[in-house]
């Protein structure tokens, strides 16, 4: 469907011809807020859980279907650059966990007041780095310590 | 719908260059969006190289001053120069307010203005409102009665039923909310946007108003509404201090309520 606004984009010049009106700039000029970085975030980090869940499922059919099927997986995910994405999918989903329950909050008539808006937005940035290096830490211990 | 670039037409370009005045002390750069329906060009940004001492402490007072002393044909809106009228919001050092409301020391480098955003720009910093104004209208913002009034006087509230509207009536209509939430940039083609939603809420929060049942329906709409994703940009961005998001908050909420 077409977007019913393109109407107000044609005008008339002084000489009476039409003319097409530009757009004003949105994304190029306005400035990143904490509102809407954190709202994009939780947009992104969506979409990131959905591709890194892909992920465990192929881990785990891996390990359903045998060793050498696993070793493969292994292969990939236990070095470097698959342990970084590890870590991303880990922060994604921290991250949406804890920024859902702020929309939640938000659902329930409570929290809208701009200080309010800002400290629970810094929170969740706190909790996410908190819990991310947490699950990290046992992670870690625990496949070191095996 | 959602397009992060601008149209081919619509790219910015570099404009002119206006020197600061022979002996000038406190010179500052205001980088101001150009847009002339008249010369076939893309917009351009111009900039103003001004005398601080020539002019008064506002964004507006330097618009001001360009218009008369440095360039005529800049064009934009304003009218009353206190905050209350709603005409010169603008995006002023990436935010949108009210350039009378805006000092200029509040910003530290070149001040850089252009229109509200993601809006058709008619000319210059005066963006189009037609869209914004009639899904206003199309929320009915004025009471709305069954009852006859009673035949002594006025239909009357208490303190308390007065004071729920408070945060609400100060309302300007400038759209620097509106403007400022990007679901309303991809979705303003339904989605009625904050300044639209609080003027919603004001009156189904009104005591005296018996439609609030039919305003709830107008707004049960997956977009109209629930376009909002609750970013917050309107609560941050208003220049007179409101809260869009809170109302709309409340709208949700009410609707949940009365499915029960």
């Amino acid at each position: 469907m077409k977007d019913i606004r393109d109407a107000q984009y044609v005008a008339h010049r002084s000489d009476g011809s039409i003319v097409r009106r530009p757009m004003s700039p949105h994304l190029q000029v306005y400035r990143p807020q904490l509102t809407s970085v954190l709202s994009i975030g939780n947009r992104l980090t969506s979409i990131a859980i959905s591709a890194g869940t892909l992920l465990l499922v192929w881990w785990l059919v891996a390990a359903a279907s045998g060793p050498k099927a696993f070793a493969t997986v292994q292969h990939v995910i236990a070095n470097p650059i698959g342990l970084l994405v590890l870590f991303g999918w880990t922060v994604s989903l921290v991250y949406h966990f804890y920024a859902g329950i702020r929309h939640l909050v938000w659902d329930s008539g409570h929290g809208f007041s701009l200080p309010a808006t800002h400290r629970s937005g810094w929170l969740t940035v706190g909790l996410t780095v908190a819990t991310t290096l947490l699950v990290w830490a046992i992670g870690l211990s625990l496949w070191l310590g095996a | 719908m959602v397009e992060f670039s601008l149209p081919k037409n619509s790219k910015i370009g570099r404009g002119r260059t206006f020197k600061a005045p022979a002996g000038a002390k406190r010179v500052k750069e205001f980088k101001v969006y150009r847009w002339n329906p008249d010369d076939g060009q893309n917009p351009v940004l111009d900039s103003y190289e001004l005398d601080l001492d020539a002019m008064g402490p506002m964004v507006l007072d330097a618009l001001i001053h360009i218009k008369n002393d440095v360039d005529q044909t800049l064009t934009f809106r304003r009218s009353c120069r206190e905050g209350i009228c709603g005409s010169c919001a603008m995006n002023i050092d990436g935010t949108n307010t009210l350039a009378c409301l805006k000092p200029i020391e509040e910003v530290k480098k070149a001040v850089s203005i252009y229109p509200l955003p993601h809006m058709p720009v008619v000319k210059d910093l005066v963006p189009d409102l037609t869209q914004a104004y009639a899904q206003l209208r199309s929320v009915e913002p004025w009471l709305k009665t069954d009852s006859a009034p009673p035949p002594d006087g006025e239909r009357r509230q208490s303190i308390e039923e007065r004071a729920v509207l408070d945060g609400m009536w100060e309302c300007i209509l400038c759209f620097c909310c509106t403007t400022a939430c990007p679901s309303y940039w991809w979705n303003g083609d339904r989605y009625l946007g904050p300044a639209t939603l609080l003027a919603a809420y004001r009156w189904i929060a009104d005591s005296r108003d018996e439609f609030t049942g039919e305003r709830l329906d107008a707004l049960e709409d997956p977009l109209k509404l629930y376009g909002c994703r609750t970013i917050m940009n309107c609560t941050q961005t208003c220049p007179k201090g409101l809260n869009p998001a809170e109302a709309i908050g409340k709208i949700k909420q009410l609707q949940l309520q009365r499915k029960g």
